[in-house]
C-alpha cells in the first residue's frame, strides 16, 4: 500500500505549492490596485519591526560577543588574534545577522500571522471579510508582506551593527584586545559583495516568514486544533526554508562575485 | 416608534427582473468527498426559502456557493442575472454589494467594535464619519441594540452577536439576505426575537432571503406570522393561513429531498421529511 499513499501525498504538496505561489503572487499584485491600506501596514510595520527590536538587540549582542570569544582563542592559535574585528563582522553582516534576525522575526511573527488568521478563518471572519466586499488578500495579507520585508532590512542592519559592538565588547573588555584596532579590521575587511550579500537576504527572508505564516493562517481548517497546527507548520517551514534559501544565496553570491 | 424606518441609502438599487438566485444542477465536493450532488432550485424576488437539512449535509456550503465564497465543481448559479459561479472574485466584490450574509456563529470581526461591525462595508467605501455613524445606529436601531455602539464582541452576548450580525448584513439595504443559522445554540426565547428581525428584513423591507435553520420550530414561526409595522412586533396570521411567499427546501445526502410551500412539507408522505417534521 505504501505508492497510493506516496502518490497522494505528492499531489497535495504540488497542489499545496501552487496555492502558496498563487496566494503570494495576487497579494504582491495588490499593491498595485487601490484601495491601498497604507494604514495597516503601518500597524503591522510596527508590530513586526518595533515588536521584535529587544530580542534582535539581545540575539544580535550576544550572537557577536560569542563569536568574538570563540575566534578569538582559534586566531590566538595562529598568533592572528588581531583579526578577531574582521570575522565578527564578516559573520554577522553575511550570515548571522540576516538568519538569526529571520528566524528570531519568524518565530515571533510567522506563528503570529497564521494563529492571528487562522483564527478568522475558523471562524468565518475571513468569509465575512469577503462577503462584505473586502478582499482579504490586500487588507490582511499584502500589508504583512510589505512591512515584514521592509522591517526585516532595517532590523538585520540592527543586528549587525549590535552584533559588532558585542564583538567589541567581548575582545576589548573580556580579553584586553585593542578597540580601535578591532573597528578597524572590522570596517576595512568589507567589500561591496559583502554588504550586498547581507542587505539581500533579508528581503527574501522577510518574504519567506510573511508569505509562509499567512499561506498557514489561510489555509487553516478544523477549529481550535487547526489553528495550532498551522501555527506549528508556519514557524518550522519557514525557518527551514530561511536556512535552506540562506545557502542558496550565498551559494549565487560566491559564484557571482567570487566570496 | 422611528425603529421602522428603512435604513437610508442614497440610491437604492433596483435588481432586474427575473429570479433573485438560480441554481442549475449545482455540483461540489471536497478532497474528492461529494457534498452536493445536482442541486437546482430557484429564490424568487421577494420571497423567503427556508433550508432544512441535517448537519453536516452542506447547507453552508450550499449558502457560500450562492455569493461566491466557493465555487463549485459544475453548475451555474446566477443571482440576479449574474451568473457568480463563473465571475472572477474582484467582480464578485461589486455584487456582494447587494447580498447581506449573516454566518452561524455571527463571524463579527472580534478586533473592532460594534459600531465598527456595522460600519465595516462604509468605512471601506470611505462614506463620511458622520453618515456612518448615522446609518449604524438605524441599522442597530432595527435589532434594537442602539446602545452597544463602543462594545465589543466579546462583551455581547450570543443573541446580541447574532443581532449585531443581522445589522452588519443589512446595514447597505442588501436586495438579498442569506442567513446561516441565525438562531443555532440560542436559547428558544432569543431565538424568537432573532426570527422576529428576520421576518421584520422580510415584510417590513422586502429582501428576498435563504434561511438555513434546524430547528423546524423557527421555519414555522416564520411561515405563520407576519411583521405588524405599526405595533412594531411579530404576529400570527389568521387561523388556517400561511405566509405564501415563504416555502421551503431541504436537504438530505447530498440531493434536495423537498422544494415546496409550506402546506406541501407538511402533508409530504416522503418517510424522511416526515420523519424530520414530526
Ligand atoms: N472549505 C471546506 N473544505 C473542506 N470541506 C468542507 C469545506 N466546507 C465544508 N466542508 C465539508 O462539507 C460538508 C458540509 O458542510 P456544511 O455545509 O458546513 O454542513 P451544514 O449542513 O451543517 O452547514 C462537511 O462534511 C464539511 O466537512
Ligand atoms: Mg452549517
Amino acid at each position: 500500500m505504501p505508492f497510493p499513499t506516496l502518490d497522494r501525498a505528492a499531489k497535495k504538496i504540488v497542489s499545496a505549492v501552487q496555492q502558496y505561489a498563487l496566494l503570494s503572487g495576487r497579494s504582491l499584485a495588490n499593491l498595485f490596485r487601490k484601495p491601498f491600506y497604507g494604514a495597516d501596514i503601518i500597524v503591522q510595520a510596527d508590530r513586526i519591526g518595533i515588536g521584535s527590536l529587544p530580542i534582535v538587540i539581545l540575539t544580535g549582542f550576544f550572537t557577536g560577543g560569542v563569536l568574538a570569544l570563540n575566534s578569538a582563542s582559534t586566531l590566538a592559535n595562529f598568533g592572528a588574534a588581531a583579526i578577531t574585528g574582521e570575522l565578527v563582522s564578516l559573520s554577522m553582516i553575511k550570515e548571522l545577522g540576516p538568519v538569526l534576525t529571520s528566524l528570531m522575526v519568524s518565530g515571533r511573527n510567522a506563528s503570529g500571522m497564521a494563529s492571528e488568521l487562522g483564527s478568522m478563518m475558523v471562524t468565518e471572519q475571513i468569509d465575512a471579510m469577503r462577503a462584505l466586499g473586502t478582499d482579504p488578500l490586500k487588507k490582511l495579507v499584502m500589508p504583512r508582506i510589505v512591512s515584514t520585508i521592509f522591517m526585516m532590512f532595517f532590523l538585520t542592519i540592527i543586528s549587525d551593527a549590535v552584533g559588532t559592538l558585542g564583538g567589541a565588547f567581548v575582545s576589548v573588555v573580556l580579553l584586553g584586545q585593542d578597540g580601535s584596532q578591532y573597528f578597524h579590521t572590522a570596517y576595512q575587511s568589507l567589500v561591496f559583495a559583502d554588504i550586498l550579500q547581507g542587505l539581500v537576504k533579508p528581503i527574501f527572508f522577510g518574504f519567506i516568514i510573511a508569505t509562509i505564516g499567512c499561506f498557514y493562517g489561510m489555509t487553516t481548517r478544523g477549529g481550535t486544533q487547526g489553528v495550532g497546527r498551522s501555527t506549528t507548520q508556519a514557524v518550522v517551514v519557514s525557518s527551514v526554508l530561511i536556512i535552506v534559501v540562506d545557502f542558496i544565496i550565498s551559494k549565487f553570491m560566491i559564484s557571482v562575485f567570487g566570496r | 416608534m422611528a425603529s421602522a424606518a428603512p435604513v437610508a441609502e442614497p440610491q437604492q438599487w433596483q435588481p432586474p427582473a427575473g429570479p433573485a438566485i438560480l441554481f442549475e444542477d449545482v455540483s461540489i465536493g471536497f478532497e474528492g468527498k461529494p457534498v452536493l450532488d445536482r442541486i437546482s432550485f430557484k429564490l424568487e424576488q421577494g420571497d423567503t426559502r427556508i433550508l432544512l437539512g441535517p448537519a453536516g449535509v452542506g447547507k453552508s456550503v450550499l449558502l457560500k456557493l450562492a455569493n461566491g465564497l466557493l465555487k463549485p465543481d459544475s453548475g451555474r448559479i446566477t443571482v440576479f442575472g449574474e451568473e457568480v459561479s463563473a465571475m472572477r472574485e474582484q467582480e464578485l466584490f461589486r455584487l456582494r454589494h447587494h447580498i447581506g450574509m449573516v454566518f452561524q456563529e455571527g463571524a463579527l470581526f472580534d478586533s473592532l467594535t460594534v459600531r465598527d461591525n456595522v460600519g465595516y462595508q462604509l468605512m471601506e467605501e470611505h462614506v463620511p464619519d458622520e453618515e456612518i455613524d448615522e446609518r449604524v445606529k438605524e441599522a442597530l436601531r432595527v435589532v434594537e441594540l442602539e446602545h452597544t455602539m463602543e462594545k465589543v464582541p466579546s462583551e455581547l452576548s450570543g443573541g446580541m452577536r447574532r443581532r449585531v450580525a443581522i445589522a452588519r448584513a443589512v446595514v447597505s439595504n442588501p436586495a438579498l439576505v442569506l442567513y446561516d443559522s441565525p438562531t443555532g445554540g440560542l436559547d428558544p426565547i432569543t431565538s424568537t426575537t432573532i426570527i422576529e428581525l428576520v421576518v421584520k428584513q422580510r415584510d417590513v423591507f422586502r429582501r428576498s432571503s435563504l434561511m438555513i435553520t434546524h430547528r423546524l420550530q423557527d421555519a414555522f414561526v416564520m411561515a405563520m406570522n407576519r411583521y405588524n409595522e405599526k405595533e412594531n412586533r411579530m404576529e400570527l396570521l389568521p387561523e388556517g393561513t400561511v405566509d405564501d411567499r415563504t416555502s421551503f427546501l431541504m436537504l438530505n445526502e447530498g440531493k434536495l429531498v423537498f422544494d415546496g410551500s409550506t402546506h406541501d412539507l407538511v402533508h409530504s408522505d416522503d418517510p424522511f421529511i416526515s420523519r424530520y417534521i414530526r
